[in-house]
């Protein structure tokens, strides 16, 4: 599978933030950069946003170049875009905005969502999942889902998501009104590494519908000339209504698909939790869940500009002055597409080895190694924690003598305990080394440097 | 299987936080997946393990969860020093509770713990005296 989560190595000093805060233990610190495990990578971003020195990124499509690929361009903006910008009244300005950057049409991912819930709920005979139904819409808790809870992917309904929903509707749309149908690029502009990710390799669909996803934040910049520069008393009609538009929000998924019991679980860490407890059989009472990986929902992906928190204000501004939905109803157009062509399966990507008497044999040396293992998690090995260290020894990705305790002990049968112990870094010292008499070993630490020489 | 061919992994249940309870069922959960076991077989084995961990948070303040992962079985021990069940029978039946009002306010002790711990496992053995402590072993078979 092709990531969007790449790593800048030019940036990326092997400072090892990133390794703790991943979700999935997919990144090990190597020779001072960071490397990731293309198999348990769920491109949720959470590196990204951790990353002190923006070594990690989200690889992406350049706006202009993107428009200059197709004759016929479409935009399917997701609402996190509104949320960006401060005062804006009324959706329309932005849209009209991205015509004048050369668009040609646009489909909303809120209108779309609109349409699918209205379809699913008046429609009977749709084989519904395992309660409780949880939402298929945060590519990167499916992939999640795909990875580390196998036995809750009969939760997930078949369902394409709306953007995916809105690109072939609107390709088809161009169609019907006469474009070639190799003039037409359909671009999504998502807030998220996953939803760029879920371009090319789509969770739900055997074979991807988009031409490309740009980023909001890339958009963003583009747009604030237009949008400034914009005729206000001649825009096109282009903005949907108010419910689909909370999309881009934690709960406004349950609120389009008008769920009376739902409960709407934000941030990754959160996300894991909620499916540990399903998975023990702590079922809530609860008909749907709605799951996205980033705080905040959507709102808080890692391609956006605006604090999600302020942004969900900017949003509610902004919903207040669009329109109810109109009544969509069941739509055959809809219902024909709205099934998913891909069902996610199972990837064991944790599994030690295929043949279970071996997987065994390296767990119990996993185990036996661990042991050995301080087990404070100093990340100094390049892996999150010391089982997952035994575990790269075990499986070849790593030597024992990446543990610098393990260093320590053969120190001290060479150089004897003291020594051995000096070379240690102070945290993982066992005694307080005796201060020279002349410094005082409190005195605060400030910024001014030993002159020590900095890696850039 | 000699006994030495097992993977053990034992656990330290704390009383009287069940807020905590669940932290073994998810370890033993991720080693089993490591495995490459079955996800329903998985799924099994964090039910009753789970349920166990509770019961033994709520009743007898604490107690040591061990797991034995062989080749054919999955054997689960829970062992606890607490009051001990005085009508086993009494106790497996569903909806059969002796947990305070406390506890049943937090949505626990609804009397579907053993009951549940016999339904997702393959065998399961009470071991009980009162003013002593109980062993539950529940044994969950890999296809």
């Amino acid at each position: 599978m092709r990531h969007s989560v790449a790593l800048n190595l030019s940036k990326c000093l092997g400072c090892t933030t990133c390794i703790k805060s991943c979700p999935t233990e997919a990144i090990r610190v190597r020779s001072r950069k960071a490397t990731i495990l293309p198999n348990r990578c769920i491109d949720c971003g959470t590196c990204i946003q951790v990353c002190p020195h923006q070594a990690v990124r989200s690889q992406r499509m350049n706006v202009k170049e993107a428009l200059q690929r197709f004759k016929y361009n479409i935009a399917i903006p997701d609402p996190s875009l509104y949320g960006q910008f401060h005062n804006l009244d009324d959706a329309n300005i932005v849209l009209n905005a991205l015509l004048n950057i050369g668009f040609d049409d646009i489909f909303e991912a809120g209108t779309a969502s609109e349409m699918l819930a209205a379809t699913l709920d008046g429609c009977e005979g749709l084989e519904a999942p395992q309660k409780p139904e949880l939402s298929p819409a945060c590519p990167a808790v499916v992939r999640l889902i795909c990875i580390r809870f196998p036995d809750l992917l009969n939760h997930l309904p078949p369902l394409v998501t709306p953007i995916e929903l809105a690109t072939i509707l609107a390709r088809k749309q161009a169609v019907e009104a006469g474009v070639p149908a190799e003039d037409i690029g359909v671009f999504s502009i998502v807030p998220c590494s996953s939803q760029v990710t879920a371009v090319s390799a789509p969770e739900g669909l055997e074979k991807p519908v988009l031409d490309g996803a740009l980023a909001i934040r890339d958009v963003y910049l583009e747009l604030l000339g237009p949008m400034r520069d914009l005729d206000k008393d001649n825009m096109l009609p282009l903005a949907g209504s108010r419910v689909g538009t909370s999309w881009a929000f934690s709960g406004g998924e349950a609120l389009t698909r008008r769920e009376r019991r739902y409960i709407a679980v934000d941030g990754i860490v959160n996300v894991i939790r909620m499916l540990e407890e399903i998975e023990d059989g702590r079922m809530p009472d609860a008909d749907f869940i709605e799951l996205r990986a980033c705080t905040n929902g959507c709102l808080g992906g890692c391609l956006n500009v605006e604090n999600p928190f302020t942004a969900k204000m900017h949003l509610k501004d902004l919903m207040g002055n669009l329109p109810p939905s109109p009544q969509w109803g069941v739509r055959e157009d809809v219902l024909e597409i709205l099934r998913s062509t891909k069902e996610p399966v199972f990837l064991p990507t944790f599994q030690l080895d295929p043949n279970r008497r071996v997987a065994m044999q390296k767990m119990m040396a996993i185990q036996t190694l661990e042991d050995q293992l301080p087990g404070l998690r100093c990340g100094s090995c390049g892996a999150p924690s010391c089982r997952a260290f035994a575990e790269d020894v075990v499986m070849g990705r790593a030597s024992v003598d990446d543990c610098i305790f393990k260093v320590r002990e053969r120190m001290q049968h060479m150089a004897g305990d003291t020594e051995a112990d000096d070379y240690m870094p102070a945290p993982f010292r066992l005694r307080r080394k005796q201060p020279a008499p002349e410094t005082d070993c409190l005195e605060p630490m400030g910024p001014q440097d030993s002159g020590e020489e900095r890696p850039e | 299987m000699s006994g030495d061919d097992k993977i053990h992994l034992s656990y330290q249940v704390e009383g009287g936080d069940l807020t905590r309870a669940g932290e073994a069922s998810s370890s033993v959960k991720q080693t089993l997946r490591k495995l490459g076991l079955d996800p329903a077989v998985i799924r099994r084995v964090s039910v009753c393990m789970y349920e166990g961990e509770i019961n033994m948070v709520i009743h007898a303040n604490g107690g040591l969860a061990m797991v034995d992962v062989g080749l054919d079985d999955i054997v689960i021990t829970l062992t606890d020093f607490g009051p001990g069940i005085p009508d086993i029978d009494k106790a497996m039946q569903a909806g059969y509770t002796t947990a305070a009002d406390s506890v049943r306010d937090l949505g626990f002790g609804a009397g579907m713990g053993l009951p549940n711990m016999k339904k997702y496992s393959d065998d399961m053995k009470i071991k009980s005296i009162v003013g002593m402590g109980t062993t539950v072993t529940m044994v969950i078979n890999i296809p």
